[in-house]
């Protein structure tokens, strides 16, 4: 064996080593993408929201979605949600169902209402990872589903990470 | 780490009147996204996935929560109040911790 074969074979397992290593990074950034990538779509919202409020056919009106038009930082959004209802015994808003277009999950909250509550309007704060829409439907207690969404534009995103 | 909760009710109220509540609970959130930077691991998601507000025993709201609620989730909402009573306050963590606080309301 001369000393030329050795070199040879040493370089050939370098390259392969490399190569190795280069799959490797390859793999790893291709998991990182995805996990980034698993963001809530605006058809998953709907969905959502289809699935909570029990239809997908809405009336327009009568909810109103409140939040700021610039949200600087995402961690904490104030939002008010308010239906149009006289909440009696006969006629009052059962629940509001707060979703979200583009945040990691598109859950954000449901709120379940009764006559008791007087008037149906709840605020809470949220997290928005980036820009988004921001989905609510109100379900009456005849079963007619309202539905609103909202724009708004977040400098800084909220969901950790 | 959670808290004293801090709730907002007006001490007296008339008869039928609307009242607005306001609650505030210390909580992180912890939404299960987040790294520890030094170890890179998940940080376990750890939040309150539901509140309820009882009104002398009948419920007045209740909120299924998700990650996607701040840290020391503030809720403000509404009540009818027709006789002198106590609102109790219910927080569920996803341990199943819960923490209660209540507060009297006097109707003149």
């Amino acid at each position: 064996m001369s000393n030329e074969t050795v070199k040879q074979q040493t370089k050939l397992e370098r390259r392969e080593i490399l190569k190795l290593l280069g799959l490797g990074t390859i793999a790893a950034a291709a998991g990182s993408m995805l996990s980034e990538a698993a963001l809530a779509t605006p058809d998953d919202a709907s969905k959502l929201l289809a699935k909570l409020g029990g239809t997908s056919s809405y009336k327009s009106g009568k909810i109103k979605i409140k939040l700021p038009t610039i949200a600087e930082n995402g961690a904490t959004v104030p939002l008010t949600v308010s239906v149009d209802s006289p909440m009696t015994a006969g006629n009052y808003v059962k629940a509001i169902h707060i979703a979200s277009e583009k945040n990691p999950r598109p859950e954000v909250a449901s709120f379940f209402l009764s006559p008791a509550s007087g008037k149906a309007e709840v605020s809470t704060r949220i997290r928005l990872g980036k820009t988004q829409n921001v989905v609510a439907v109100a379900v009456m207690n005849d079963g007619t589903v309202h539905r609103a969404s909202q724009p708004i534009k977040v400098t800084i995103g909220g969901c950790g990470g | 780490m959670a808290s004293r909760p801090r709730v907002k009710v007006p001490k007296s109220a008339t008869k039928g009147q609307v009242v607005q509540i306001k609650t505030l609970i210390p909580h992180k959130m912890e939404t299960g996204m987040r790294k520890n930077k030094k170890t890179g691991k998940k940080i376990p998601r750890l939040i309150i996935n539901k509140v309820e507000a009882t009104f002398n025993g009948k419920p007045v709201l209740t909120a299924d929560l998700h990650p996607a609620i701040s840290a020391n989730p503030y809720f403000a909402f509404y009540a009818r109040v027709d006789e002198s009573g106590t609102f109790k306050f219910v927080w569920t963590d996803d341990k199943g911790k819960a923490i209660t606080t209540s507060k009297k309301v006097t109707v003149k």
